[in-house]
């Protein structure tokens, strides 16, 4: 979907990406990673050409972004970014209508676009069109963000550290809400963060910076179980390894098949740190594995550090 | 009554179109104070004559000046004019600090008297505070908002149109309320070269020792200020609710 080609730019004389290849394919959530200054934010900005770069090329969907106008390619790919960077002047509605407005969609169909969207993303459509954005929470207004990168239906999405600047009991929210839209839809979504964490709980596919270069690109777990390199180990956060792979494996390879057992169950696609919280929670060492609402077997705390 | 005391651009309003409209029923009292002054209230041209011509001149410049630093403004916000900026504000500097009764003696030889040097003096004088607000207010958008306003796809003018001035307006109508309201005290210099406007009287009275007519004037540009402060004051009230 999103193949990127040895690009390189520098500004004045200072490297800022060299020599980058990527390809990602169509309805992966990839994951740009590093630390800030390695060029992953720079990367994703070359996507939609909000930064020009100086040699090789993109393509967005087989087509070279350099061969289309810039707003009409920037109008088929949704951006959403850190502080969402939503018009203040303008109501929840009329931010979300930016871009199908752009495009001359007609008004009812822009009207019930935007209702869609807020009910999408957890908002009642007819207590928040008419808000300001100054009249909503941090978590709202990142909401509201995502909404409007989505208006228009882009198959590509392009976000920039977007729920940086929320508390953690929202970003999670906010995460799950991705997740759930990026199952759902199945649109492309490249993703710039600096959270090893949200990286491994969002990501089909990471690639990890590092000045302005690719350390390794890989699934999250091949990340946390393989880094290529002491760079990539270092980033991952040695002492938290053990803990991390809780985060990246599914209770359902680790769950005994067929076994029954007692308690709130706790899902197949769940992480075993899901796992490990529920039994904390209930006080159990072993809990029931539910998949697609029927109990498939159970998983103890001892399956968790096999 | 206490919605009165609650709008005072109406109260004080009232005041100035009483004295410009009624002033001649002041002239017992002008002639109790200032006994020996014939007439009394200030004739060579109406009160409202002497308004409009006042308002007429400092419309035009204010307008030329809201026009001319808003240009200059975004102009120099722009990728291709951001070199300029100092030098943009370098000369309204320089306006500001001329002098307008050293530019009106400058312009006269070559625009003659009356209205005309008038309107140049106001407008190089009024053009500093404009300008310093407009660059401040287009400065004062987030880049957030700018930078998802392009990587939505808002082309450059649409970006300013709909984003960027909307957002700099209170700040740019703060900038033309201050330059009108020193407009108003300042065109009355214009009197000096022959334009028509409430320093008329003043300067009579000043070289006719008639201290009257210095009062009259004084009272109604005074007031004239102030109905135009509020008035802007009331307008920034109106926009800030959607904006804030």
């Amino acid at each position: 979907m999103i193949e990127i080609d040895r690009v390189a730019k520098a500004y004045d004389g200072r490297v800022v990406v060299s020599d980058l290849s990527l390809d990602i394919a169509q309805g992966a959530f990839c994951v740009l990673l590093g630390p800030s200054g390695c060029g992953k934010s720079t990367t994703l900005r070359m996507i939609n050409r909000l930064v020009p770069f100086d040699s090789g090329a993109i393509r967005v969907d087989g087509t070279d972004v350099r061969e289309v106008a810039p707003e009409t390619l920037r109008r088929r790919i949704g951006y959403a970014i850190q502080s969402t960077g939503l018009f203040p002047h303008w109501r929840v509605e009329d931010n979300i209508a930016t871009v199908p407005r752009l495009l001359r969609w007609p008004e009812d169909k822009v009207r019930r676009r935007v209702a869609e969207l807020l009910a999408l993303l957890r908002l009642d459509p007819e207590t928040y069109r008419g808000k300001y954005p100054h009249q909503l929470s941090g978590g709202e207004q990142q909401r509201v963000g995502v909404a409007r990168a989505l208006a228009a239906d882009p198959d590509v999405l392009l976000m920039d550290e977007p729920f940086a600047a929320v508390d953690p009991i929202t970003r999670d929210a906010l995460q799950s809400e991705l997740l759930h839209i990026h199952q759902m839809t199945g649109k492309t979504i490249v993703f710039v963060t600096h959270d090893i964490e949200e990286a491994l709980r969002l990501a089909t596919m990471i690639a990890v910076f590092e000045r302005g270069r690719l350390a390794q690109v890989g699934t999250p777990l091949d990340i946390v179980e393989r880094p290529a390199s002491d760079f990539v180990r270092d980033f991952v956060g040695v002492q938290g390894i053990g803990l991390k792979l809780l985060s990246v494996r599914r209770v359902g390879e680790r769950m005994r098949p067929g076994e029954a057992g007692t308690g709130e169950p706790v899902a197949a696609g769940a992480t075993l740190a899901d796992a490990l919280a529920a039994m904390i929670a209930q006080r159990a060492e072993r809990l029931p594995v539910a998949e697609d609402g029927a109990i498939v077997g159970v998983i103890a705390l001892a399956d968790l550090v096999r | 009554m206490r919605l009165i005391w609650k709008a005072p651009a109406l109260w004080v309003g009232v005041l100035f179109v009483a004295l410009l409209v009624e002033m001649p029923a002041l002239r017992p009292i002008f002639a109790a104070g200032y006994p020996g002054i014939e007439p009394e209230i200030f004739d060579r041209a109406s009160f409202i004559e002497l308004f409009l011509s006042h308002l007429g001149l400092v419309a035009a410049a204010s307008g030329a000046a809201t026009i001319a630093g808003v240009a200059l403004a975004i102009f120099v916000t722009r990728p291709a004019g951001r070199d300029f900026r100092t030098i943009a504000n370098l000369l309204a500097v320089v306006g500001q600090t001329f002098p307008p009764a050293a530019v009106l003696a400058l312009a006269v030889p070559a625009l003659g008297f009356g209205p005309r040097p008038t309107i140049v003096a106001l407008f190089l004088y009024g053009l500093l505070p404009i300008l310093e607000n407009a660059i401040a207010g287009i400065d004062g958008v987030p880049e957030a908002v700018r930078e998802a306003g392009r990587g939505m796809g808002l082309s450059p003018l649409q970006l300013l149109r709909d984003v960027e001035l909307p957002l700099a307006a209170p700040v740019i109508l703060t900038g033309v309320r201050v330059s009108v309201t020193i407009g108003i005290g300042t065109a009355t210099i214009g009197s000096t070269v022959g334009a028509l406007t409430f320093g008329t009287p003043i300067f009579d009275g000043l070289a006719g020792n008639k201290l009257p007519y210095v009062l009259q004037g004084a009272v109604l540009v005074a007031l004239f200020a102030i109905v135009t402060d509020l008035l802007f004051a009331a307008l920034a009230r109106r926009w800030r609710p959607a904006t804030a």
